[in-house]
């Protein structure tokens, strides 16, 4: 029992029933609401796009969710299989956008461009893909960011995180694992090591120094509980750990939050100008 | 034969065995909740609440009680102004005629005439506004704001459900939502001889630990049981459902007896028209039976809270 608090999986644990439920009844409410029926999702194979996709087949029904598949060349191949293993398993039609030539057609003219820009640019081209293809189809892109890429910054900013709804953004990685098995993401998927495939052979916890078991245990601790940096170390949590994941989470907030505005007049949009998401609807 | 028949009915040959006097029976409240998804537009919701009053009152009931600001959804920030209604406006004399001899309760923004904007809930009975309840507690933590958007209400009156309509009233007092998290409010109510407590809410859907469904709805299971039971009296409580800016809204709503048990309670998540009828008799026995109310020391209460109170002012 004490373990289970420690390491924090036991207060990570969902009544996965409940928030399938839940999640699918937000996408249907949030979707139609705006007069939309349809939605478009960047399935890439891993596990956070797949439960996307799985969870708005189910809301919505299969024919109103377009999957877009858009590997570059360098993409691990066993990706854009898993993508179709899961639109097989949910009834889906997968629709396939290389997005080499457009990537490669930039950097032609920057060779000297390092991994980091490529990735960020590759993230950031999918992002108008899919906004195109939302345009095409009268449609809404779900987003597929997950809690825990979002408090660290392991993300790019208007790339991976660009949505109009996010259904899985306020669960951690663990727990997008948990809901993916429960609802029936295929095993290859959810059993393989999550991976950004940014490049070949990348490893999200190799490239971020840290398991998303104790990551996820850290950041719940810290941001849902609110508890003290005393508190974690008495759980038995590494000191220099949680201050690596809390500098993190301080260093990202820019990609949390809309650009700043230089605050002039009496009601500057976002501080004193607030209105909700769906005013009117 | 008469004669020893006599001998063996001690007393009056009408006096009743266990079980006792005889009233007059008197009539139950029947109740209607309606658990509905607000938008965050006047105009739909209004006309919502026109429908749902033909079908209640379609239904018999007598008393039709909303959610929470059912009339104008509830994360509105900087809408408050904007959908703000004044006591005598077009829209709450619409629902009241619609009304007619139904009674009901609704939220809304309400505007004072010195500009201030309530969460209010009104109780409209014979087409006009017969009570006004204004929330006390203004949640602005987490993901409430209250406070920023909208003024405090400073009391708990207790009103008479059915005082106009020549029907045996019920005494009733309502608590919006947070209200129903300080036990304080629910004693003055109380105090006051309510039977009933009218509890319309908007409570947001969150915690979803594998720990037996949502967080809140568990919350409010208690609370509602634990009001009727401690207080004997009835907990009409009315949540609203649907999704507003990712926010869930679980619903819920319920009326739980004066002796603490769930007589009916509608669906998590979806609409529903829900009825129950009130029955008197229940408030009676459940006070023979637990006569806390009788047995509630205000002298201790009030004694206790003076000295607390002197003992703060000199320190």
């Amino acid at each position: 029992m004490q373990r289970a608090i420690a390491s924090g999986t036991a207060a990570l644990e969902l009544d996965a029933a409940l928030v399938t439920e839940l999640l699918c009844g937000f996408i249907a409410a949030e979707v139609r609401k705006t007069g939309f029926g349809d939605v478009v999702v960047g399935l890439s194979g891993g596990v956070d796009s797949s439960l996307v996709a799985a969870l708005a087949a189910r809301s919505l029904g299969p024919e109103h969710v377009a999957p877009i598949l858009m590997p570059y060349r360098t993409s691990d191949p066993r990706s854009e299989a898993d993508a179709r293993r899961l639109c097989d398993a949910f009834a889906l039609q997968p629709l396939l956008i290389d997005i080499t030539p457009q990537v490669d057609a930039y950097f032609d003219r920057h060779p000297d461009a390092d991994r980091r820009r490529r990735g960020n640019k590759m993230a950031r081209e999918r992002m108008t893909v899919l906004f195109d293809q939302s345009a095409a189809r009268d449609a809404l892109v779900l987003g597929t960011s997950n809690k825990t890429e979002m408090l660290i910054g392991y993300s790019t900013l208007f790339g991976d995180q660009a949505s109009a709804l996010n259904p899985i953004g306020d669960l951690y990685k663990t727990q997008v694992f948990q809901l993916a098995r429960a609802v029936g993401v295929p095993d290859s998927i959810v059993s393989k090591p999550p991976s950004a495939d940014l490049w070949a052979g990348q490893s999200d916890e190799e490239e971020m120094g840290l398991d998303y078991a104790t990551l996820d245990a850290i950041l719940y601790h810290l941001v849902d509980e609110r508890r003290t940096r005393d508190e974690l170390a008495a759980l038995g949590f590494d000191d220099a750990v949680v201050d690596e994941i809390s500098r993190r989470v301080r260093t990202s907030q820019f990609k949390r939050r809309p650009p700043l505005i230089a605050k002039l007049g009496p009601r500057t949009i976002d501080r004193e100008f607030r209105y909700p998401r769906d005013w009117g609807l | 034969m008469v004669l020893e028949s006599r001998e063996h009915d001690a007393g009056s040959a009408t006096a009743p065995g266990i079980g006792g006097r005889r009233d007059e029976p008197r009539p139950p409240l029947r109740v209607a909740l309606a658990q509905v998804a607000p938008r965050l537009d006047l105009v739909t919701n209004l006309e919502r609440h026109l429908d749902l009053i033909q079908t209640a009152r379609h239904n018999e009931a007598q008393l039709l009680v909303f959610p929470e600001l059912s009339l104008t959804g509830y994360l509105l920030e900087d809408l408050v102004p904007e959908v703000a209604l004044r006591a005598g406006s077009l829209q709450l004399a619409s629902l009241a005629k619609a009304a007619g001899g139904m009674d009901i309760v609704l939220g809304c923004i309400l505007e004072s005439d010195d500009v201030r904007f309530y969460n209010a809930a009104l109780y409209i009975s014979a087409g006009r506004i017969a009570h006004v309840h204004r929330k006390v507690y203004l949640p602005t933590y987490g993901l409430f704001d209250e406070h920023r958007y909208m003024a405090a209400g400073d009391c708990f009156r207790r009103f008479d459900i059915g005082a106009d309509s020549g029907a045996s009233s019920w005494p009733a007092g309502i608590l919006i939502c947070e209200d129903m998290w300080h036990p304080s409010a629910a004693v003055q109510l109380a105090r006051q001889g309510v039977d009933v407590f009218i509890c319309p809410s908007a409570s947001p859907g969150r915690g979803v630990t594998d720990d037996h469904g949502l967080g809140t709805a568990r919350s409010y299971d208690a609370m509602t049981r634990t009001y009727a039971q401690l207080f004997t009296a009835y907990v009409v409580y009315c949540n609203r459902v649907g999704y507003e800016d990712g926010v869930y809204f679980w619903g819920g709503s319920r009326v739980v007896g004066p002796d603490g048990s769930v007589l009916a309670a509608a669906q998590e998540r979806d609409e529903e028209l829900l009825y129950c009828e009130l029955d008197r008799a229940a408030v009676r026995r459940a006070r023979v039976a637990y006569p806390l109310l009788r047995d509630e020391r205000h002298d201790v209460n009030d004694a206790e809270s003076d000295r607390i109170r002197n003992r703060r002012a000199r320190a």
